[in-house]
């Protein structure tokens, strides 16, 4: 299960590669082949299920494209139990 | 957007800052002005100030900044918005009052107003933005501009010996009896980018506080009219723009040292 997840807004992006270049897992790619409204390359996400929700990407990004979740901490009962 | 189902147990910890508006900024791909328009949106939504706050937009590649900032904003003359500033909070004192600045508008045209606006100690904050370079007109040498680096208007490299040594403005304000915080900080990675929030907070601090003038110097990228990718450009700006301006404080006076430290 994914400890976290972004939402793209695509046609925000304008495909500068700085949030690529900061995911500490490497699961952001700018897009092949396909462009959002403003004519980028917009960026996309490999392995969603790799995602930590650390919010690097979101960080860095100049242009607002990122809304981060992350998985909230089990309580410590519920995870002996599941 | 499409809309997404959010899993139960996933908390929200990025979202659109409520201070921006939502219009796309016209600013180049890659550019280090949207991240510190972000960082600045951010702080003011987390001191839940927006509704008092009124930003003063520079000539530059910010000039537009009045469309993307959700507040008050006002338009200066090319290197006056501390002038403006000092008027508006002076007539209104409740205000939150800060002025977004290039390193054209502030160290160049606009050197004698950002001076005497810290001397004066007024009560506002300033976020410097220092590219190295005079970005919106085509990229010509700015006070800024590195020894050697290749501009329009230099285009053999900065040469110091015609054209002076570049000005370390977050050093000469902080010689400033007004001054009461001044630091430089970084947008080159993601680590400097936590820290640089983390200053332009403590600067709103300062103001909110009463305690003095307040800048945050931002060492940032043009990648445009450096002729480098955006990744590449961050790359560069770390390797050679912090050797010349080191970062850190250089002013915090003792109020502001206790305010840093009860806020955590
Ligand atoms: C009175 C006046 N002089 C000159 C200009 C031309 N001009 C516009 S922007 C600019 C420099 C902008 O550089 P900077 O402040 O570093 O902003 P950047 O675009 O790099 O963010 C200049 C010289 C002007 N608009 N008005
Ligand atoms: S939240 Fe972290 S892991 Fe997930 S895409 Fe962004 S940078 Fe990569
Ligand atoms: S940093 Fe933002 S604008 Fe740049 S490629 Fe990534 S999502 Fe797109
Ligand atoms: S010209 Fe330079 S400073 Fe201006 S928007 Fe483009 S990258 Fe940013
Ligand atoms: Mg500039």
């Amino acid at each position: 299960m994914a400890k976290g997840m972004v939402i793209i807004d695509e046609d925000r992006c304008k495909g500068c590669g700085l949030c690529v270049s900061v995911c500490p897992v490497h699961i952001l790619r700018l897009a092949e082949g396909r462009f959002n409204a403003k004519g980028y390359r917009p960026v996309e996400v490999t392995d969603p299920e790799a995602c930590t929700g650390c919010a690097m990407c979101a960080t860095i990004c100049p242009d607002v494209v990122f809304t981060v979740y992350r998985r909230r901490r089990q309580p410590r009962q519920a995870a002996a139990t599941a | 957007m499409a809309t997404v189902e959010i899993p139960e147990d996933m908390e929200l910890v990025y979202k659109y800052p409520e201070s921006l508006t939502e219009r796309h900024t016209h600013y180049c791909p890659g550019c280090t002005h949207g991240i510190i328009h972000r960082l600045i949106a951010e702080v003011i939504d987390e001191l839940g100030v927006r509704e008092r706050t009124i930003g003063i937009a520079p000539v530059g590649c910010s000039v537009l900044a009045y469309y993307y900032f959700n507040m008050d904003f006002a338009e200066a003359a090319h290197g006056r918005a501390p002038a403006m500033a000092t008027g508006i909070k002076r007539v209104s004192p409740g205000k939150v009052v800060f002025t977004y600045q290039g390193d054209g508008d502030l160290a160049a045209i606009g050197t004698a107003e950002i001076i005497h606006a810290a001397n004066r100690g007024e009560l506002i904050t300033t976020i410097f933005v220092n590219n190295a370079i005079y970005g919106m007109t085509g990229g010509q040498m700015a006070p800024t501009t590195l020894p050697g680096q290749v501009t329009t208007s230099s285009p053999m490299g900065r040469d110091v010996e015609t054209a002076g040594w570049p000005i370390r403005m977050a050093e000469l304000i902080a010689t400033l009896p007004g001054a009461a915080y001044v630091t430089r900080q970084a947008v080159f990675d993601v680590p400097g980018i936590r820290r640089t929030k983390k200053a332009i907070k403590l600067a709103f601090q300062t103001q909110l506080a009463g305690l003095g003038f307040s800048m945050v110097e931002v060492l940032s990228t043009c990648n445009t009219n450096w002729h480098m990718g955006p990744v590449e450009a961050l790359e560069w700006a770390k390797q050679h723009m912090v050797d010349y301006y080191p970062l850190g404080d250089t002013k915090v006076i003792d109020e502001v040292k206790a305010l840093a430290k009860g806020r955590k």
